[in-house]
């Protein structure tokens, strides 16, 4: 069996690697939607969104009165659950490298740290989307099965566009805080405990209360879920939130991977 | 060919890698020896770029890590055996690396042939394996790419002895078709028994290099009598320094020849005469394996009484 490559010499001790090509980007994220899958932890993880989506759609379809199983407001239940666990897939995707030490290999495979991280970015994303439309289909099926009259009104655009900008930037969220702490269990106790420390503190101290909408990513994109045109100012309140709790972060992290020693 | 030049990697006060230049040739295997500690595995992580230098520079085949496109199709790296994702399987782990790499799917398989893991053992989940299938596994992904220079950390560590005669042959073909191999080891004999070259390394600075034979070849002559107080007046006659070895026999400095000579004129009887080999290697690696040895033998003894 031939273990070694039979490489073309330019000079003695000297690699050709003229004939070698880069790692194309869109293997990358292949190989780290993959890693999602091949463990157990990570194929829960997506086993349950798939479930608590479905399940959380059953029991409103039970619980719910009559005239308010809309569309919408199928939607709008999905979006809490999935809001809780895709953050999560996007922490365990960055952090498994470290916890599992699996970084040593997967960053001498390839070793452009950014390229990977925008891999794990991208994959991260494609299940977002996925889980999106999963909720979308999921609603669409229980309306129709409901027959709630009016169910299917006032639907628009925008309607799917909060729901998706909401779930991305979730995903988002966990792969920043992956990146900063880079440890499994302190990103998603922080990711957790942070924003509820933070209400605790402004229930207490009213300056901040005021200011919440404005740093406060949970607040600000409160809007989002209650079916009404967002202000001028209400949007710039998601941009500062996001900057803040996701966009900040996320170069922080990514500063640190890019320098850090991989042991 | 693997060349450090200069390398140098602080932490705080702490020089781990002090000023280390050495070649690794092609077609040789080379080991990397010192005590745990001593810098092997830092300059390994150097080379492939997972640690950044404070100084000087690492090149494998003349190139960068960083610039190697697709470095797993030619440098084949094992850093550390446990550095596996515990809830995959050994199969996947591979599939994994060979989707990177993008070689065919059937060299998994090959590899894992290769290293002897069946067909069961691939299908269960690394956090079962023992530390000698980590090293199988972690040797099958290194091989992968069908790398020409392969860099190894410890690969004989928790081998049984079969293994180690397994690996020894593995790395000798693959140095014989024109391979490099660089394999680091803290125990001088696993690496006299597979290196062709040494590097030897302690608290961060190399202390020696070259051929085995150039390190292992200490003139000296080791002699064992039938009679040793007879053999002692026999030497002392013609002038030869000889020291007793505490086993009967003596150690000197001069050639066999002439200590053979010496016992013959005088009548006496020899057991063993032979050159006296490793033994400067062996002095020298002991000492740089104690000095560090000794501060951390007072912490366990204290913990163990």
């Amino acid at each position: 069996m031939n273990i070694v490559a039979p490489h073309g010499s330019v000079a003695p001790g000297k690699l050709d690697i003229s004939s070698t090509s880069k790692v194309p980007s869109t293997r990358l994220v292949t190989v780290e939607m993959r890693k999602m899958l091949d463990t157990r932890a990570g194929l829960w993880l997506i086993i349950a969104i798939v479930a608590i989506t479905a399940l959380i759609t059953v029991i409103f379809f039970f619980a719910a009165p009559d005239d308010e199983r809309t569309f919408l407001n199928y939607i709008g239940i999905m979006a809490t659950p999935q809001g809780f666990l895709l953050p999560v897939m996007g922490i365990l995707l960055i952090t498994q490298e470290w916890t599992q030490r699996t970084g040593m290999v997967t960053f001498t495979l390839e070793p452009h740290r950014g390229k990977v991280i925008g891999a794990k970015v991208a994959a991260a994303l494609v299940f977002g989307l996925i889980a999106v439309a999963l909720a979308c289909a999921i609603a669409a099926l229980a309306t129709a099965v409901s027959g709630a009259p009016g169910a299917w009104e006032n639907i628009g655009i925008d309607d799917f566009a909060k729901f998706t900008l909401l779930q991305v930037t979730g995903v988002l969220q966990g792969l920043a805080f992956g990146l900063i702490f880079l440890n499994s269990a302190a990103a998603i106790v922080t990711y957790f405990v942070l924003p509820i420390a933070f209400s605790i503190v402004a229930s207490l101290w009213g300056a901040l209360e005021d200011i919440a909408p404005w740093v406060d990513l949970g607040t600000s994109q409160t809007p989002l879920f209650e079916g009404r045109n967002l202000t001028g100012e209400e949007w710039w309140q998601i941009v500062t939130g996001t900057v803040i709790w996701v966009v900040l972060p996320f170069l922080a992290g990514l500063v640190r991977v890019l320098r850090a020693e991989v042991k | 060919m693997i060349s450090l030049e200069n390398v140098t990697k602080r932490y705080g006060q702490f020089t781990a890698v002090d000023d280390v230049s050495f070649v690794a040739q092609t077609g040789k295997v080379t080991g990397f020896l010192g005590p745990n500690g001593a810098g092997k595995s830092t300059s390994m992580r150097i080379m492939v770029g997972l640690t950044p230098q404070n100084g000087g520079q690492a090149l494998i085949g003349g190139h960068r890590f960083a610039d190697i496109p697709n470095p797993s199709r030619h440098v084949g790296v094992l850093l550390d055996a446990s550095a596996q994702h515990a809830g995959r399987t050994g199969r996947e782990v591979l599939r994994l690396s060979a989707e990177t790499m993008g070689v065919r799917r059937e060299r998994v398989e090959e590899m894992l042939e290769l290293v002897g893991l069946s067909g069961t053992e691939a299908k269960r989940r690394v956090r079962n394996y023992s530390l000698g299938m980590r090293q199988r596994l972690g040797i099958a992904n290194a091989l992968l790419g069908e790398p020409s220079v392969l860099i190894l950390d410890e690969p004989v560590n928790g081998l049984d002895p079969a293994g180690i005669h397994w690996m020894r042959g593995l790395l000798r073909n693959f140095a014989g078709r024109g391979g490099t191999v660089l394999l680091s080891s803290h125990l001088l004999h696993e690496v006299e028994m597979i290196a062709d070259e040494m590097v030897l390394i302690g608290r961060g600075k190399i202390v020696a290099q070259g051929t085995k034979d150039e390190l292992l070849h200490t003139a000296g002559t080791y002699v064992k009598p039938e009679d040793p107080a007879a053999l002692q007046q026999a030497l002392q006659t013609a002038n030869i320094t000889a020291t007793p070895s505490g086993d009967g026999g003596f150690r000197s400095e001069s050639e066999p020849i002439d200590v053979g000579r010496a016992a013959a004129v005088a009548g006496v009887v020899l057991t063993e005469l032979k050159r006296a080999e490793g033994a400067g290697l062996e002095e020298m690696f002991l000492q740089l394996t104690s000095d560090d040895a000794r501060d951390s033998s007072i912490t366990t003894e204290g913990v163990n009484a």
